[in-house]
């Protein structure tokens, strides 16, 4: 699927990076604590987080992820934003909560890919 | 590349927004470069960690970085309180962050153990009150 499915699938809005929302998306992370994102994630594309600070988006950026889905209703800020827009990641924003977030995913193919 | 090339930053210790400023330019800097997909992502998730070590725990410090066509080596410096004890820092899950740096996600206790799973070689010179310096490399 794409990022415009994810977008769909789980009722996001796409806050920035618009003109990449074509991008595959194959597997996702999910995790508040980048630190467990740095040390797990590997090859995932995409990053379903609550957290909403300017480290998301550089944790984002260190795994080459393509995409970042703040759950529970979350905003980026404008430096956020500008961070995103620089590294060409694609922001995302649902008020749904992360279980459901990953488990509408996951049901319609999305996995969580190789760890570590 | 036949040439070392040699990089260095200053980090802040009172900008957590800023924190990882200086591995975003050195992983972009080694992309252009032209080196390999996923060492370069090593080195950033490594110095990522190095460098958000600096901002919660050190208050600030430095960061050399040298490229040679054999490997990658990362040097972080500080004057910060030092690490008690090396052997349970290095142990996953242990962590002295606040709650303050948890609340930020940061701070579960997997930096140290990332540093060294992502490198080749890594070595921790540290004293309580002096500061930590902290020798990575990775091999291209």
């Amino acid at each position: 699927m794409t990022i415009s499915d994810v977008k769909n699938i789980v009722s996001a809005e796409i806050i920035c990076g618009e003109e990449h929302i074509n991008k595959e998306v194959t597997t996702a992370f999910g995790s508040d604590m980048m630190s467990d994102v740095l040390a797990f994630a590997k090859d995932q594309c995409v990053l379903i987080t609550g957290l909403c600070n300017p480290q998301v988006i550089r944790t984002a950026e260190m795994l080459d992820m393509i995409c970042v889905c703040f759950v529970r209703g979350k905003r980026p800020d404008e430096d956020m934003i500008a961070l995103a827009k620089e590294r060409g990641i694609v922001l995302m924003a649902t008020e749904e909560r992360m279980f459901a977030t990953c488990g509408k995913l996951y049901e319609k193919g999305v996995r969580g890919g190789e760890s570590k | 590349m036949s040439m070392t090339m040699k990089l260095h930053y200053d980090v802040s210790g009172d900008d957590f927004t800023r924190a990882g400023e200086a591995s975003g330019k050195v992983k972009a800097k080694l992309r252009q470069l032209g080196i390999d997909p996923t060492a370069v992502r090593r080195v950033a998730i490594a110095l990522y960690e190095g460098e958000i070590n600096l901002v919660i725990h050190a208050g600030g410090g430095e960061i050399d970085v040298e490229i040679s066509p054999e490997e990658i080596t990362m040097v972080l410096t500080d004057q910060g309180p030092g690490i008690a004890d090396v052997e349970k820092a290095m142990t996953e899950g242990f962590s002295t962050a606040s709650e303050n740096i948890r609340s930020l996600g940061f701070g579960a206790g997997m930096g140290l153990p990332n540093m060294k799973k992502y490198t080749d070689q890594m070595k921790i010179d540290t004293k309580l009150g002096e500061g930590t310096t902290i020798y990575m490399t990775v091999k291209l």
